[in-house]
């Protein structure tokens, strides 16, 4: 059965230029578990769409249901991992992770072996105390993967969130990303720019196309379930099958940036 | 328009006159630094960066204030000030020249309408500032019409002998002086030098007497260091004007602390609700943002009509000096929070009042601690103005009526005193915002 559903989600902003059709009738299904990479070019109205499945947005048309209840506003229900600068740096680390479970009440000895456990699965064991701009950018991305699987989430929206590290950091934070997947079995979104960040963690790909944003292409991708075995991810990447997606995509999403271009060149 | 141009040049000439000594100052400056330098090269130090910088010129993070350099600033204000003032605390040697006192004299040479001329001596007694000034001991006439007379003088200042009242032949008689030590002068013109100080002739024909005044300043324009210290200890025991010092102090400070607090408890919450809802920021806008560079001593005459000039007025106005100053601090500190961190506790379960709670108001305290540094200085800086224009006790009130009485001692111990506050008050607050928001400008 399908978990999270978009059905024909539409969105127009009125700014002062005139409106913009950000989406235009835009459906999606995730059944439960699923991992779901969006690549597009910028402007494609992907962080939009999120923003909509995370209640932060009212779509002007269509809506969200997860679990058959429709989306609202924001809730627990629905966990957010964003690129960078989302911590609580005036909380430890400890108490960023244990702010949702705090939130709704638990109290202090359970959370403080929620956030143990939790901080030992991203890799951070013995760093709870710490403060968190004493952390690198990869480890405060572990902590916000930490904190948000804390509220026990049915699904986890990301926003990029590997976008603003380096690229040997990226690289391991992805098979953390692959391997928390696995462990939890959570539903994830995951809204990125790099098509083989894409291709390496989506068991199934959306590309979206722009002006409207809309759906390209939608489809599988085996490449998560290789990854996900436990397997070597360098090795994934050197898999011929692989190289030639990605060449796909790339050229695919470089001529839609193209036309983008051209179009404003056009007008200009 | 020409007075005003006038004032303009004579204010750049006056500017100018000080370039030297500026050049002078900064020229001891590189010297004592080459000396510096030069010495510690000769005693095989390295220079002081660690990590072995080739280029410093121009990298901030490589300069750091060498302890040194202030170390010799500072005396050599405190050494300036008492070479100047002939303090106690330096041998005489170092002292810079200063007035004449003693006994100086000089001879006139009267002419009597006939053409006859005779010779007379002039003593004056030059005493020190604060002596009393000494009797003029019963001076012989001596020979001739002319007679010899004396004058009494502080050192510095200048006086108007007339030594011709006690001659045979006066003024009145047409007699008149055309000579001081045998060199010709003339009424209005230039002045013979003594040696122990200067002698001329007024318009009007009577002597002037300037003694030397030397390099050194007056008491009563600057008195001595020990003079100041000395003072801190009569007032801390004694008191000035029916208040001890530390009644004084402590007056200028509970106002000013309270007018802050004050300030705060209602301007934050007023920051809070124009950051966080749009009909409060359009209610309260136009309201704070003309209050905000209106001066808070512009608002002294007012508040004085309104309150009066007891507590009451002072607590209002420093209060109006912090409020918007807090309110707005407190303001772009709710607007200054990353719409990514309230969103993240949204999706965490918060609800507004728990988003308010643990996400606006921390991520607001740098700003508002900021505010809260700047608003401390200015009501330090107001309390002492409304001091100076009415109060009973503090600070500001102290060095007022101590100017009037030209207790100028007191003067400068209430200005040392309120820099030390201020500077105390400063310090206290950065160690608060080391202490309360430790990730400032880390994140």
């Amino acid at each position: 059965m399908s978990h999270l559903v978009l059905d024909r989600l539409s969105m127009r902003f009125h700014l002062p230029g005139g409106p913009v059709e950000a989406l235009r009738d835009v459906s999606l299904s995730l059944p439960r578990g699923e991992m779901l990479a969006v690549l597009g070019p910028s402007g494609c109205g992907k962080t939009t769409l999120l923003n909509i499945v995370a209640g932060f947005l009212a779509p002007t048309e269509g809506q969200v249901t997860l679990e058959g209840r429709p989306v609202t506003g924001p809730g627990p229900d629905r966990g957010m991992v964003f690129q960078q600068g989302a911590l609580f740096e005036w909380m430890s680390v400890a108490d960023n992770v244990a702010f949702g479970p705090r939130m709704k009440g638990m109290a202090r000895r359970e959370r403080g072996d929620l956030v143990e456990h939790l901080l030992e699965q991203v890799g951070l064991a013995g760093f709870g105390s710490k403060a968190v701009y004493e952390l690198s950018g990869g480890m405060q991305q572990r902590v916000a993967l930490a904190r948000c699987l804390a509220g026990d989430p049915a699904v986890i929206l990301m926003d990029e969130p590997l976008g603003a590290l380096d690229a040997l950091t990226r690289e391991k934070m992805q098979g953390l990303v692959l391997r928390l997947w696995r462990e939890t079995g959570k539903t994830i979104l995951l809204i990125t720019h790099s098509v083989e960040e894409a291709l390496l963690l989506g068991a199934r790909l959306v590309v979206m196309a722009p002006r409207p944003g809309r759906i390209h292409r939608d489809e599988g991708l085996p490449f998560a379930a290789m990854g996900a075995e436990g397997g070597d991810l360098r090795a994934v990447k050197r898999e011929p099958a692989f190289a030639e997606r990605r060449e796909e995509i790339l050229s695919l999403i470089w001529d839609m940036e193209e036309e983008i271009m051209g179009r404003a060149g056009g007008a200009a | 328009m020409s007075t005003f141009l006038a004032e303009a040049a004579g204010l750049a000439a006056a500017a100018a006159r000080v370039i030297p000594w500026i050049a002078a100052y900064v020229a001891c400056i590189l010297l004592v630094m080459a000396l510096w330098r030069l010495g510690r090269r000769l005693l095989g130090r390295r220079r002081g960066d660690v990590l072995r910088r080739t280029v410093t010129f121009g990298d901030a993070g490589a300069v750091r204030g060498e302890g040194v350099a202030s170390v010799l600033s500072v005396t050599a204000i405190l050494g300036l000030w008492a070479a100047f003032t002939g303090s106690a605390l330096l041998p005489p040697a170092l002292h810079a020249p200063a007035a004449f006192a003693g006994e100086g004299r000089f001879t006139y040479t009267a002419e009597a309408p006939d053409g006859t001329r005779d010779e007379a001596t002039v003593t004056v007694l030059v005493h020190r500032p604060g002596e009393a000034p000494p009797p003029l001991p019963d001076l012989p006439p001596g020979e001739g019409w002319a007679r010899d007379a004396g004058a009494v003088v502080q050192a510095g200042r200048t006086v108007l002998v007339a030594a011709q009242d006690n001659d045979a032949i006066t003024a009145a008689d047409g007699a008149r002086i055309v000579a001081v030590n045998g060199i010709p002068v003339e009424p209005g013109g230039a002045r013979v030098e003594t040696g122990w100080g200067r002698v001329g002739l007024t318009a009007r024909g009577t002597l002037s007497v300037s003694p030397d005044p030397g390099w050194q300043m007056e008491p009563i324009w600057l008195p001595p260091p020990e003079a100041v210290a000395a003072r801190l200890v009569e007032i801390a025991q004694s008191g000035y004007r029916n208040a001890t010092l530390w009644e004084h102090l402590g007056y200028s400070v509970f106002r000013v602390v309270s007018g802050f607090l004050l300030g705060a408890l209602l301007g934050v919450p007023l920051g809070y609700a124009m950051g966080l809802s749009g009909w409060f920021r359009g209610w309260f806008d136009p309201i704070v943002e003309f209050m905000r560079p209106v001066p808070p001593l512009a608002l002294i005459p007012l508040v004085i009509i309104w309150a009066g000039i007891g507590e009451a007025g002072k607590v209002v106005l420093l209060f109006l000096a912090s409020l918007w100053i807090m309110a707005i601090a407190a303001r772009s500190g709710v607007s200054g929070v990353r719409l990514a961190k309230v969103h993240a506790a949204y999706s965490l379960g918060a609800s507004r009042a728990q988003v308010l709670r643990h996400v606006i108001v921390p991520n607001s305290l740098p700003e508002i601690l900021t505010g809260a540094r700047v608003a401390m200085g200015v009501c330090w800086g107001t309390v002492v103005a409304a001091e100076l224009v009415a109060a009973d006790k503090g600070a500001g009130m102290m060095i007022m009526t101590a100017s009037r009485f030209q207790n100028t001692d007191i003067v400068i111990l209430g200005i040392v005193l309120i820099g030390a506050i201020g500077w105390s008050i400063d310090g206290l607050m950065r160690a608060a915002e080391r202490a309360l928001i430790p990730w400032k400008g880390r994140a």
